[in-house]
């Protein structure tokens, strides 16, 4: 009993994916599903990263480029590319990725903080890193993501 | 704070007041009947019930001198005057602050409520006060008689009969009660010993226990309850004490109340068998006079732990529920209702908006399929079409409301506000009846207080002016509500002296809110009263006139999708009216397209569609375009290009759509083509993203996909130019900034 309660607890499990060829990841809890692609309603005077808004059962959930969002150029378009839905207090996303990976349980010693970085949305939107196989995964606060207007003022 | 027995509490209290209010506005009137008193009574009666379980004690007391007053009307005892009336009617209104103060955790001075206490007590006159001394005096000399003394806090309901009574022979000297508890009374923790504790705080009791339900103890089943009682209660208490006492074990026993007919009380030694205090909890208030072997700890013991042979008795408790409301206190089935989540509801109102989308896709799929017409499958989707408009409609009509509570709410208004004023107002209501989405009801309350306040406070003359006017000294305001073509309209009419225009231009000019030389025509002038920081009271009161009343009315109607106007007629009153939306979740739009997007502009504010002649656009400055139309110029708003779409450029003759903006009057918007009018269910697009500058909310439309509607005010709003009379009302500085940012 003992035994399980401390693995529960060191545990984490994250849904890793690329964007903009870099490997990203979220914890597992706050993603709802993983849809196809589908095409969206562009919002006027959204931000850049907005692509605009999607149908989801009648929801109305705007889709996030992740790639664009960190800097890494527009995602091109492309029938893989995938949307992960995810919850944050909430509020309904999508995030536009290329593709999903995997899904990733690593205890959390093992989630290194992020070292200090230059590029502000880098450091404002990622927790920490994780060390995987083919290099390292990106811990994204999903919060920071959606509220830029968070870290644009401090 | 979220004890969901308090909250159930508060919700039927809600509830309660609702229908005190309303029972009492019926009884100004001429007509009523006694069942409108009794109701009245049960109103503040339960009340006073639910309160004395939460141990609200101010509630309690305040709840009980009305009762004592109620009572007393409802036997007659004491006449209805246009004073008590009155007194009443704000005492309702302090019972409503009571219950909001328990509410809040709030406490309302002393000085208000016993304020409303003393005049309550006044209400019971000369003559009623006297009987209650009477009766003290009788009460004293009978001690030997174990009657216990009343609670001084909590005067009981006292009337004439008590001391007559001593002269007949044959009188009701109480309450005979036949009391058999269920198996289910134990289970759920009651006592009997309690309740007879309970009853012998009531007054004097006598009981005999029948135990003819005994078996033997071979068979002892020993859950089964065998015992009933039968108690002579000696009394003065009303019958309503008696079944308070088996409020809570109500369901659980079978319990009939008969009236105790005897010889007026007088010593006598076999009832008045000393009762020693047979509860263990004497803390618990004054002792009660019990005889004592009922109540031992083994009488009790033998009620829970019985035996067999006989059948249970199976007197159904619904059958004694009707015994007591012989006297007609209980009568009047209540209109069968259900409590539901709002959450509920609204997961169904999604529910079904998806299957109206749904429909539509398939309906649409349908006719492109045009090669394999099938007409059976073409009227079974017709069928499926009416059905989910039927079950649309169904659930919309769970939300809606009257606008009848909200009305009522009013009449306090105007009785505050008059009270404040030194005018004499009286409230005139109609349409009542007319049911809005309860979102609706609840965001209008705020508004509507200000205007029914603005309307006593400024509408109405003072009664000098009114009498120089040769207008009665009563003012008269009108609230009424009506269905027009898909919008409920409310309007606020006083009979007052109308708009002094000349003095509001006057303090325009002086806030400096327009400019001096400004040349405004009576609607423009009209319009002034709306803007932020314009009252015209010279003296600022403490209802209104700080400035911020109808601006914020506004802005609340405007919230709700609505609008409002104003029309007077000097001399003759003002009126207001408001328009709104049936409903939140629907609205009427048309489907247009513009710079390769679909999106839905609201019926509501489309006036007409127009393709003008080139000759009737005109060029001004660099990019902007007037419409001549009906010897008008108006302005032309590009929407694409407002929005920030790619633009196709400027047409010699586009399609436009003239739409009536809260703001700029009219004003046209250029759209590429109008596909379709139709039924949207409206989505925010605020919970999951934020909102967005000119665009009000989001839509599914029947390819699944989402159309934005679009919001004319702000697309109109975003063009204001600077040499406009009113700066103030026309930017719209915030959204702009939100739009640049």
């Amino acid at each position: 009993m003992q035994t399980l309660e401390d693995t529960t607890k060191s545990e984490v499990e994250f849904v890793t994916f690329s964007a903009g060829e870099q490997s990203f990841s979220i914890e597992i809890t706050q993603v709802r599903e993983i849809r196809r692609w589908s095409p969206v309603t562009a919002l006027p005077h959204a931000p850049h990263e907005v692509l605009g808004v999607m149908n989801l059962r009648g929801s109305v959930i705007p889709i996030y480029d992740l790639a664009a969002r960190f800097g890494l150029g527009q995602t091109p378009e492309n029938p893989r590319n995938v949307i992960v839905v995810a919850m944050h207090g909430g509020q309904t996303v999508g995030l536009l990725v290329e593709a999903v990976s995997e899904i990733l349980s690593v205890s959390r010693e093992k989630i290194q903080e992020t070292p200090d970085i230059r590029s502000e949305v880098a450091r404002q939107s990622i927790t920490g890193v994780i060390p995987i196989e083919t290099g390292m995964t990106r811990v994204i606060d999903l919060g920071a993501v959606l509220h830029p207007s968070n870290w644009s003022v401090a | 704070m979220s004890n969901p027995i308090l909250d159930t509490f508060f919700e039927e209290t809600e509830e309660l007041l609702e229908s005190l209010a309303e029972g009492l506005e019926s009884m100004q009137g001429a007509e009523f009947d006694k069942e409108t008193v009794n109701s009245v009574f049960r109103a503040v009666h339960s009340i006073k019930g639910g309160a004395g379980a939460f141990k609200m004690t101010e509630l309690v007391n305040f709840a009980h001198s009305f009762e004592t007053v109620m009572d007393a009307v409802r036997s007659e005892t004491l006449a209805l005057t246009p004073q008590i009336m009155h007194t009443l009617m704000r005492s309702a209104d302090c019972l409503a602050d009571l219950v909001d103060a328990a509410r809040s955790g709030r406490t309302i001075s002393e000085e208000v409520t016993s304020g409303f206490l003393t005049a309550l007590q006044a209400c019971m006159g000369e003559g009623e006060i006297e009987a209650v001394d009477a009766w003290d005096n009788f009460e004293f000399n009978a001690v030997t008689l174990d009657i216990e003394p009343i609670n001084v806090d909590a005067p009981a309901v006292a009337t004439m009969e008590t001391t007559a009574a001593s002269d007949t022979a044959q009188v009701q000297i109480g309450f005979q009660i036949d009391f058999r508890p269920h198996a289910a009374l134990f289970t759920n923790g009651h006592e009997p010993a309690l309740l007879f504790a309970a009853l012998g705080d009531l007054g004097q009791m006598t009981s005999r226990i029948d135990m003819t339900k005994l078996a033997d103890w071979s068979d002892f089943d020993p859950t089964e309850p065998r015992l009933s009682w039968t108690v002579d209660l000696r009394t003065d208490e009303s019958e309503i004490s008696v079944q308070e006492v088996f409020e809570f074990v109500h369901g659980l026993c079978d319990l009939r109340i008969k009236p105790l007919m005897g010889p007026p009380p007088s010593p006598n030694p076999e009832l008045s068998a000393e009762g020693k205090s047979a509860t263990n909890k004497s803390d618990a208030g004054p002792a009660p006079t019990v005889v004592a072997d009922i109540s031992s700890p083994a009488a009790i013991a033998m009620a829970a732990a019985p035996s067999t042979a006989a059948t249970p008795a199976v007197v159904v408790a619904a059958k004694a529920k009707a015994e007591r409301n012989d006297d007609g206190s209980d009568a009047k089935a209540p209109k069968a209702t259900l409590r539901v989540d709002l959450d509920r509801v609204d997961r169904l109102i999604n529910a079904v908006g998806e299957l109206i989308i749904n429909q539509a896709m398939i309906a649409q799929r349908l006719q492109d399929m045009t090669s394999t017409r099938d007409d059976d499958l073409v009227m079974h989707i017709e069928d499926y079409r009416l059905l989910a408009r039927d079950i649309q409609e169904g659930v919309m009509a769970i939300r809606a409301q009257p606008v009848k509570s909200l009305f009522q709410r009013m009449s306090r208004i105007v009785r505050e506000a008059a009270d404040a004023t030194g005018k004499l107002a009286e409230l005139v209501t109609s349409g009542e009846g007319t049911e809005v989405d309860k979102t609706v009801v609840e965001r209008l309350a705020d508004p509507l207080t200000h205007m029914i306040r603005n309307a006593v406070d400024h509408g109405l003359e003072s009664r000098g002016a009114r009498g120089a006017a040769g207008k009665p000294p009563m003012g008269t305001i009108r609230l009424s509500a009506s269905h027009r073509s898909g919008s409920v309209i409310i309007t606020v009419k006083d009979d007052g002296a109308g708009l002094n225009r000349p003095k509001i231009l006057e303090i325009a000019k002086r806030k400096g809110l327009i400019a001096p030389e400004a040349e405004l025509n009576d609607a423009e002038i009209d319009q002034l009263l709306f803007m932020a920081g314009f009252s015209t009271a010279t003296t600022i009161s403490n209802l209104s006139g700080r400035g911020v009343g109808l601006d914020v009315v506004r802005n609340a109607v405007q919230a709700l999708g609505g609008r409002i106007s104003i029309a007077t007629t000097p001399g003759h009153g003002t009126e207001f009216t408001i328009m709104l939306p049936l409903t939140l979740a629907v609205m009427d739009g048309m489907v247009v397209t513009v710079g390769g997007q679909t999106l839905v502009v609201p019926i509501t504010s489309i006036i007409e569609t127009i393709r003008p002649l080139p000759t009737d656009l005109h060029r001004i400055g660099t990019d902007e375009t007037l419409l001549s139309i009906r010897g008008r110029m108006i302005p032309v708003v590009d929407v694409a290009r407002s929005l920030g779409f790619p633009s196709p450029g400027t047409h010699s003759a586009p399609l436009l759509l003239l739409v009536e903006s809260e703001k700029l009057g009219e004003c046209a918007l250029v759209v590429d083509s109008v596909q379709d009018q139709r039924q949207v269910v409206i989505k925010s697009l605020e919970s999951n993203f934020g909102s967005v500058p000119g665009v009000s909310a989001a839509t599914v439309l029947g390819d699944g996909r989402i159309a934005l509607i679009l919001d004319p005010d702000a697309i109109a709003g975003g063009r204001a130019t600077s040499n406009y009379p009113m700066p103030n009302i026309l930017s719209n500085a915030g959204r702009t900034a939100y739009a640049n940012a």
